[in-house]
């Protein structure tokens, strides 16, 4: 009944289990990740190297500009390499990254074909070290590292920029998933409020769902017109390993793995978020909270990675048939 | 109960709070409202004599406690004189000595007086009188009267009321008019019928009271009656038998002794005037509980100076404030520029007043990022070019004061009050936002937080508030109760509604 669920919105919400930012706040991210470990997520150095330490497969990191002094010797350093991404490690939002997949005499192309000069490729680097992109502005160090050459899976659903897939992983259970596709607007960035799609998946079988534009649920994608829907996604299994294992890196119980997808290399993971956001139900359309509070039930969470996704199916699964979308 | 320790806390807090607030509005009468007024008494008596050789000594009979009023403030003036005050049972005499002073001599003494209840004080002993001395003549017609009036009363107090009758009457008998000679004077009236009281054995005593008439000059106390009956002392008019004190009547003093004894000097006169004044309930009722009651009032904040007073108005109100942010942010889901911010700027619209503090706000942050636009230019590093931009701010504050000031606008002035680093950083945080994510989400960011400010200084101005806030400051335990229970608030903001609107409407 249309007009019921306008009347008492929020019951509808409630109905459907959907995670508001208060619960998440209060519920789960102040009770399942301890302050102490948010360093090991907001630095993505950090993230990188106790990842490669744990073998689980990120991108090769190029360089690390720590000082000022360093921007002068940026010729030199980025010589080898045509194509990289300038990312700040305490960046958040996917705020100050910096694609580059080109060089000319002049300088370096961004991933949307535009050029830039050295020198302002120097500034953005600048604008990391002071800060700018960091929580709290404080001063901060730029990653230069490998440029994912996504897998051409996604090629017909994605406008430049690297789609990749965010899961969000409650006690080291993969929960809910989405496939970020970058769109004109989003400017090749994954981050929905910067305007990319949000695709939901199916837990059990890795396929998408149908997405979500802004607030507007849609099949095809705006730039390509090319169905989201049905769409397989390689490694389904790989990636919710890769995923649930991140537990075990970082000791926090709430938090979001951005997953990306090379064809050579597989999937990636890019980087580990502490705050979550919500739109990940949008995109599913489904709620998060029959799926966490299910977790919250299980009495004793095994240790493998392995049996952690097949209980994530499960409860997939189970939560499927009491929903009533 | 995940929350319970919250809901404990919360809830002691707010029956902490409530308590003193039940404690202060009825007992002590604080008021709830900041418009009430009160009637204020003062009583001025004036003391004036002619000196005579030698060392000179005043006394003047001043009252303990007044019943029916409260007394808020007394002060002597007694120039070179050494003042002292002694108690005795139930008055209070003021020494003035001096051992040389001029020829006319005047002493001031002052009361202020509130109606109010003061807790009766009790009589410890009573002495019960004897048969008095009379003529013959007299003893006849007094025996006669007294029998008369026993015969028609039943206590004590009935008995009074028809004696005075009996003696106030106009066509009354031989006896009345024999017993009624050489008492022409008020005094000598009252005295002659406690005289006739005390021969029934009724304890009788003077008292004197001085009648409450705005702007009253030379008044004179006025003797009055009272009668024991046993258990209290009753009141009556010595010409009427009525019971009872005229209102309007501060008791001076108890007994027949002289209001005013002078050794060293003559012709000693008191003169009282009296003159009425409305005050604010809320400082008169201050100052009367502290007088009642001591340690709670300890800690009003009426007992600071003034001028910390006058901060403390304002930083009282900031919780208000500060809850109201609370519920815009996790309950509507409003977005604002920083935590705070729009609580500074709300401040700041103390001064400039509301429509004239969102146009300067404005301005100033319209100047602000046209030219942090330009400096985006210059590729400055954060901390520099945050200094720049504070600098730019004060720049500005100051061009427009200078300019609104040769136009003659006053208003333009008060921009000087701004908190200018929350300006500067809200410029900053605005240009970003609108690199970042456009025009639309910064405005709209500005636009949220000018009205939370605006929202937010409607309340902390708000004189209601502000009265209950000042006067009843443990309120502030409840504001902090209702924010810890908004800490554990996990339900959906009213913004989130809106951003899931796709699946509400979605029906099934």
């Amino acid at each position: 009944m249309l007009w019921k669920n306008l009347l008492n919105p929020s019951k509808r919400l409630r109905e459907l289990g959907l995670l508001g930012m208060n619960q998440r706040n209060g519920d789960y991210i102040l009770k399942y990740n301890q302050r102490k470990f948010y360093p090991l997520v907001d630095d993505k150095l950090r993230t990188k190297k106790l990842a490669q330490q744990a073998g689980i497969a990120v991108p090769e990191l190029y360089a690390v500009i720590e000082a000022e002094y360093q921007v002068a010797q940026l010729t030199e350093i980025l010589a080898p390499y045509s194509e990289f991404v300038i990312k700040p490690a305490h960046g958040s939002g996917g705020e100050g990254i910096l694609i580059i997949k080109g060089r000319s005499k002049e300088g370096c192309r961004k991933l949307s074909g535009a050029l830039l000069t050295k020198s302002e490729v120097d500034h953005h680097i600048s604008n990391i070290l002071s800060g700018m992109y960091s929580l709290g502005g404080q001063p901060d160090v730029a990653l230069i590292e490998y440029r994912v050459d996504f897998d051409p899976v996604f090629e017909q659903v994605s406008y430049q920029g690297v789609p990749d897939i965010r899961t969000i992983v409650f006690q080291g259970i993969p929960v809910m998933s989405m496939l970020r596709l970058p769109t004109r607007m989003s400017d090749g960035k994954a981050n929905l409020h910067q305007g990319a799609i949000g695709v939901g998946i199916d837990m059990a079988t890795g396929r998408t769902t149908g997405g979500v534009w802004h607030h507007d649920l849609i099949d095809a994608h705006p730039d390509s017109g090319h169905t989201i829907n049905h769409l397989e996604i390689p490694g389904w299994d790989n990636i919710l390993l890769l995923s649930a294992g991140c537990r075990e890196l970082v000791s926090l119980g709430y938090i979001g793995v951005d997953i990306v997808l090379d064809s050579k290399l597989g999937p990636l993971m890019l980087e580990i978020n502490a705050r979550p956001g919500l739109s990940i139900q949008l995109a599913n359309k489904q709620g998060l909270l029959p799926r966490l509070e299910a977790v919250e039930k299980i009495k004793s969470i095994p240790s493998s990675p392995e049996e952690r996704v097949k209980l994530a199916k499960s409860i997939y699964r189970q939560t499927q048939n009491s929903q009533v979308l | 109960m995940k929350n319970l320790h919250v809901n404990l806390l919360a809830t002691l807090l707010i029956l902490v709070s409530a308590s003193i607030c039940y404690y202060k509005v009825t007992e002590l009468k604080l008021p709830l409202l900041p418009v009430q007024e009160s009637e204020l008494w003062t009583i001025e008596a004036k003391v004036t004599y002619k000196r005579t050789a030698g060392p000179s000594k005043v006394s003047m009979m001043l009252p303990k406690q007044v019943p029916g009023f409260v007394v808020l403030d007394e002060n002597f003036v007694s120039g070179r004189y050494g003042l002292t005050l002694e108690n005795d049972d139930l008055n209070r005499v003021a020494q003035w000595a001096i051992r040389r002073s001029q020829d006319d001599q005047t002493l001031y003494y002052r009361m202020q007086l509130i109606p109010g209840e003061t807790p009766e004080f009790k009589d410890k002993n009573v002495v019960y009188p004897g048969e008095q001395e009379y003529p013959e003549i007299m003893r006849t017609a007094l025996t006669a009267l007294l029998e008369q009036v026993r015969n028609k009363s039943a206590d004590t107090k009935s008995f009074t009321h028809q004696l005075l009758q009996r003696l106030n009457a106009p066509d009354s008998d031989e006896n009345v008019k024999l017993l009624r000679k050489d008492a022409a004077t008020p005094e000598a009236w009252v005295s002659r019928v406690i005289s006739i009281l005390q021969d029934a054995r009724i304890p009788a005593r003077q008292v004197n009271l001085l009648i409450l008439a705005d702007g009253a000059r030379h008044s004179r106390l006025v003797p009055w009656l009272q009668v024991y009956t046993g258990e209290r002392w009753v009141t009556f008019n010595p010409k009427t038998g009525e019971s009872g004190f005229p209102s309007n009547a501060v008791l001076w003093k108890y007994g027949d002794k002289p209001l005013l004894d002078v050794s060293g000097g003559k012709s000693a006169n008191v003169d009282f005037s009296i003159y009425k004044q409305s005050r604010g309930m809320t400082a008169v009722t201050q100052q009367r509980a502290g007088i009642i009651n001591g340690p709670v009032m300890e800690f009003s904040l009426f007992n600071l100076p003034v001028q910390t007073q006058n901060v403390y108005r304002i930083l009282i109100m900031m919780p208000v404030g500060v809850l109201l942010i609370v519920l815009l942010r996790n309950i509507v889901g409003l977005k604002t520029f920083g935590t705070f911010m729009p609580i500074l700027i709300a401040m700041a619209f103390r001064e400039t007043e509301l429509a004239w503090g969102l146009a300067l706000f404005c301005l100033l942050l319209a100047l602000g990022l046209m030219i942090r636009f330009y400096l985006e230019y210059l590729r400055l590093l954060l901390v520099p070019r945050l200094a720049a931009v504070l600098i730019i701010v004060i720049i500005l504050m100051t061009f427009v004061s200078l300019l609104s000031h040769k136009l003659g606008i006053d208003r333009g002035l008060s921009v000087a009050l701004f908190p200018m680093v929350i300006i500067a950083m809200t410029i900053e945080r605005m240009s970003l936002v609108w690199e970042e994510h456009g025009a639309g989400e910064s405005l709209q960011q500005c636009a949220g937080s000018l009205f939370v400010a605006s929202i937010s200084y409607l309340l902390m101005t708000n004189e209601y508030l502000e009265h209950l806030m000042f006067v009843f400051p443990e309120l502030l335990l409840t504001l902090l109760a209702f924010t810890l229970w908004l800490g554990r608030y996990t339900g959906y903001r009213i913004s989130e509604l809106w951003r899931f609107r796709s699946v509400i409407v979605k029906g099934n």
